[in-house]
């Protein structure tokens, strides 16, 4: 089924210079491969073409079913130098599970008995 | 021995973090450090300016009645302190802390530790004569192509000092640019004595650091799972409980608000995070691909596994040199076509800059309220949204070598308000301000040549 990124994951954004970082969260086990097969540095790099100028780079952590991006030259300079409102990157991640993806009906389900605390979560 | 648990609560993640934060870390349960977090890549020159105008200014000023104020209690239950808060200048910093703890009655003197050294700026010249280039990471270029314009430039150093520190009975640690993580670590490697190439333990103190430095954000704050569901009016900030081998806990006074979870820590763990098997520190490499972590419900989860690897030759170093000016404004245009008479009023305005025949290197529009944030914009509103809109704030930024051309544009946005489209407001705060930019140079230089030069000093009230 369809459904946007935040069904499945959260997610917490930052800045590294004139790179925001954008950390997504699966938020049970079986959710993870959905994170690597449908949230690559391509998509992610489409999701945010309007800010970012430079490269997508995509580390794996499965030991707590996370993603880390960097979006490299998407801070309009970083730091003081930029003129963005956003100039830390902060709202990157909430941006990011709008994405739309292609997941597994039960898994989606589960995730939604995490998100009321019917279940644990990871 | 090994049952032992060495507690470090997080007190501030950034200067200007909420006061009440320190107090009740101190007051509502059982802590055995209390670590402080004031310092940014921006807040050096923020501080190196200040000292400037004033000999005695140049630290996290917040600091000093914090501390003084909780003198007291911090003697009365052997609570240390551990902080960055000395900026670029400790020494004024402890001074500041004497003169405010004298008139407070306390049980003995408090003993206070200045750490010293970091602070490159007085021997820049000296260290690129023997030939520390300190080239920009990003750029490779070297950092005599911008050394008439730097205004501070500091090393991150390591844990060393703060345990020296504490192995000479300081009470409080004041550091200057000490690493944020070096903060939690330094005292934990203290307290269980592990050796200074034990990798696995200090990257599991790295670990620890991580989660403290951002204070609530660990616990509860600016979480995205079931952010309406956390209690935030008095959040209890991390406290990690560390055992000798490595393992710790995550957790917070039971009697705050606030909410310790998976979620709440491994959104912290991933914050400004960059390669994830590279977590490079003054005293290690920590492999955060490596964080076993489970929660243990009740507001605890178990954080082992960490593995660490030997550190490098080099240290950080965070130098700001002044590169320009800036300024933004603001104005906001009410519905209806609130955001076609915002684009129009950015219209005008760039063509009288334009006739002004003023040079900018960059003039920035956004339309906030019609996507402004990260992976938004006006274009990608649908018809109706846009035309719903109640209000929106167009705000202007310009960035330019050039003083007089910022400042002149501080004079353009005000004029809007009779000569530009309608329904106009919000220009209450006045013309903008206009900023020096100080840009941020980060690189890299030998660990032997800052590390000869680190002082420890302590002394009492």
């Amino acid at each position: 089924m369809k459904i946007r990124l935040e069904r499945i994951a959260i997610a917490r954004s930052g800045d590294k210079g004139d790179a925001a970082n954008v950390g997504v969260i699966a938020l049970i086990a079986d959710a993870w491969p959905i994170l690597v097969r449908e949230v690559t540095e391509a998509r992610v790099g489409e999701h945010f073409a309007a800010v970012c100028k430079g490269r997508v780079e995509r580390f794996e952590l499965p030991n707590l079913g996370a993603l880390n991006f960097l979006l490299h030259e998407s801070l309009g300079g970083g730091g003081t130098v930029s003129l963005m409102l956003d100039a830390q990157g902060k709202t990157f991640a909430s941006s990011l599970l709008e994405l739309e993806i292609e997941a597994a009906e039960e898994i989606v389900s589960l995730c939604d008995r995490v998100r009321t605390g019917e279940l644990p979560g990871r | 021995m090994s049952e032992r648990i060495v507690r470090v609560a997080s007190g501030q993640g950034f200067w200007g973090d909420w006061q009440e934060a320190p107090k009740l870390q101190v007051r509502t349960g059982p802590i055995d450090y209390l670590m402080l977090d004031y310092l940014a890549e921006i807040t050096m020159s923020i501080l190196q300016k200040q000292r400037e105008r004033d000999p005695a200014a140049g630290f996290a000023r917040d600091f000093v009645p914090l501390i003084a104020g909780l003198t007291p209690e911090l003697l009365g239950r052997g609570i240390r302190v551990v902080s960055n808060a000395g900026g670029v200048n400790p020494g004024g910093c402890r001074r500041a802390l004497f003169e405010a703890v004298a008139e407070i009655p306390t049980s003995r003197p408090l003993r206070v530790a200045v750490v010293s050294g970091d602070d490159l700026m007085d021997r820049l010249d000296s260290l690129l004569e023997d030939g520390h280039e300190m080239r920009n990471m990003e750029t490779g270029e070297p950092l005599s192509t911008v050394r008439d314009r730097v205004q501070a430039a500091n090393a991150y150093i390591g844990a060393a000092p703060i345990i020296e520190a504490l192995r000479m009975e300081a009470d409080v640690v004041i550091t200057g640019r000490s690493t944020d993580t070096a903060l939690t670590y330094a005292p934990l490697i203290h307290e269980h004595g592990w050796a200074a190439d034990d990798w696995d333990r200090i990257a599991a103190g790295v670990v620890a650091g991580h989660i403290n430095e951002c204070g609530a954000q660990a616990t509860g704050g600016n979480t995205l799972f079931d952010w309406r569901g956390v209690d935030l009016e008095a959040p209890g900030y991390p406290i990690i409980e560390m055992a000798a081998d490595g393992t710790f806990k995550v957790t917070k006074h039971a009697d705050l608000g606030g909410r310790v979870t998976w979620a709440t820590v491994t959104e912290q763990l991933v914050y400004e995070m960059g390669d994830p098997v590279e977590y490079i520190t003054p005293d290690c490499i920590a492999d955060f691909s490596t964080i076993q972590l489970r929660d243990l419900g009740e507001n605890r989860v178990a954080i082992s596994g960490v593995r660490g690897r030997e550190r490098t030759g080099m240290l950080k170093v965070s130098i700001a040199y002044r590169d320009g000016w800036k300024a933004t404004g603001s104005l906001v245009y009410a519905a209806p076509d609130a955001l076609d008479k915002a684009i129009r009023a950015d219209e005008i305005l760039r063509a009288r800059l334009e006739r002004l025949g003023l040079k900018f290197a960059e003039i920035r529009t956004e339309f906030v309220g019609a996507g402004a944030c990260a992976g938004r914009s006006p274009d990608l509103l649908p018809e109706a949204v846009r035309q719903g809109l109640p209000e929106v704030e167009l705000r202007v930024g310009v960035r330019s070598a050039d003083r007089d051309a910022v400042e002149r544009f501080t004079r353009e946005l005000a004029p809007l308000i009779l000569a530009g489209p309608p329904s106009v407001t919000g220009f209450a705060a006045g013309r903008p301000r206009v900023q020096e930019i100080m840009a941020y140079w980060p690189a890299l230089i030998d660990r032997d040549a800052v590390e000869r030069d680190l002082e420890v000093e302590v002394s009492h009230a």
